[in-house]
């Protein structure tokens, strides 16, 4: 992914995506499930953003069985976890010399 | 300006969504105070059908066929408080969850039980122990501080007030094991008064 302006990322320029690496940056990993109950989002819109930040490979799927039920959960990938960082302190920076 | 706007909005959007689905936010007030409220109670009746302002009830010199009838009475008393608060606790967490379009039991909830139970387990062990052995004086005690470590062991888990209050329950538990005899004192300022105003200080601040 390049970077666009200032160190800022498109990949997460929309709210749901944001949305989605804030929960995954403090959670070790998430079901679906939680993801779609924090963002407000319907199954659609939810798969095709995560479908977006897994080609980046900024996040990275788990899937298991849990009582012979298939059970998918997310984690942010290390890549994630830089870019979003980067992203956060090029949003710091952005806010603070508009001051 | 649009940009600017835009980025603290971010800003604000990536706190927030961090801190919903870590933080357990669906405790209320309420809660605390009917809580405190149960635990007056019960330590009146405990105070008035019971309780022996002696230090000697740490040795047990009374018969023991004697005193195991009330202390039976005492754990039927300890176990309707408790269950009442939890399921104050619970229903009360339910409503405003459903409130705020949120589902109870997710990965915010979870950590804070897990956080809570581990000390609470060991401490209610640890009383059971206690009873077993004949030392009745330290069940005031033990459980304010095992209830106040397991406070602030949760407390990165849910609203930052509650570790003080843990802070509290722990130095009530300590005078009160030093204080031996006094402990049913002790035990309704901390699980009574405490909860109380802890309950109106949070229902207060997050609520209003």
């Amino acid at each position: 992914m390049k970077v666009i302006i200032d160190g800022l990322r498109k990949a997460f320029e929309s709210r749901v995506r944001l949305g989605i690496m804030s929960a995954l940056a403090v959670n070790d990993t998430l079901e679906f499930t939680a993801l779609k109950e924090y963002l407000d989002v319907t199954d659609g819109n939810l798969a095709s953003h995560i479908k977006a930040l897994e080609k980046e490979e900024f996040i990275g799927v788990k899937k298991s069985f849990v009582n012979r039920k298939p059970n998918t959960r997310y984690f942010m990938t290390k890549q994630g976890k830089k870019a979003f960082e980067e992203h956060i302190m090029a949003l710091e920076k952005l806010i603070n010399s508009h001051k | 300006m649009k940009t600017e706007d835009k980025y603290i909005k971010d800003i604000t959007e990536i706190r927030s969504m961090m801190e919903r689905s870590t933080k357990f936010l669906s405790l209320s007030g309420l809660s605390g105070i009917l809580a405190g409220i149960y635990a007056l109670v019960g330590a009146y009746i405990a105070y008035r059908l019971f309780y022996v302002n002696n230090e000697n009830i740490v040795y047990n010199t009374i018969d023991r066929q004697e005193i195991s009838a009330e202390v039976g009475n005492l754990i039927i008393l300890a176990l309707a408080i408790l269950i009442l608060a939890v399921g104050t606790a619970v229903f009360l967490s339910q409503k405003k969850s459903q409130k705020d379009g949120e589902k109870l039991w997710n990965s915010a909830t979870q950590r804070v039980v897990i956080n809570m139970a581990i000390p609470l387990v060991t401490g209610g062990i640890f009383i059971i122990i206690l009873l077993s052995k004949g030392l009745y004086g330290l069940l005031a005690p033990a459980s304010l501080l095992f209830y106040g470590l397991a406070l602030v062991n949760t407390s990165k888990f849910t609203f930052e007030e509650i570790k003080s209050l843990g802070i509290v329950q722990i130095v009530l538990g300590l005078l009160a094991s030093y204080f031996i005899g006094y402990g049913i004192f002790f035990w309704a300022f901390g699980f009574g008064l405490m909860h109380i105003v802890y309950g109106i200080f949070m229902h207060q601040k997050y609520e209003m």
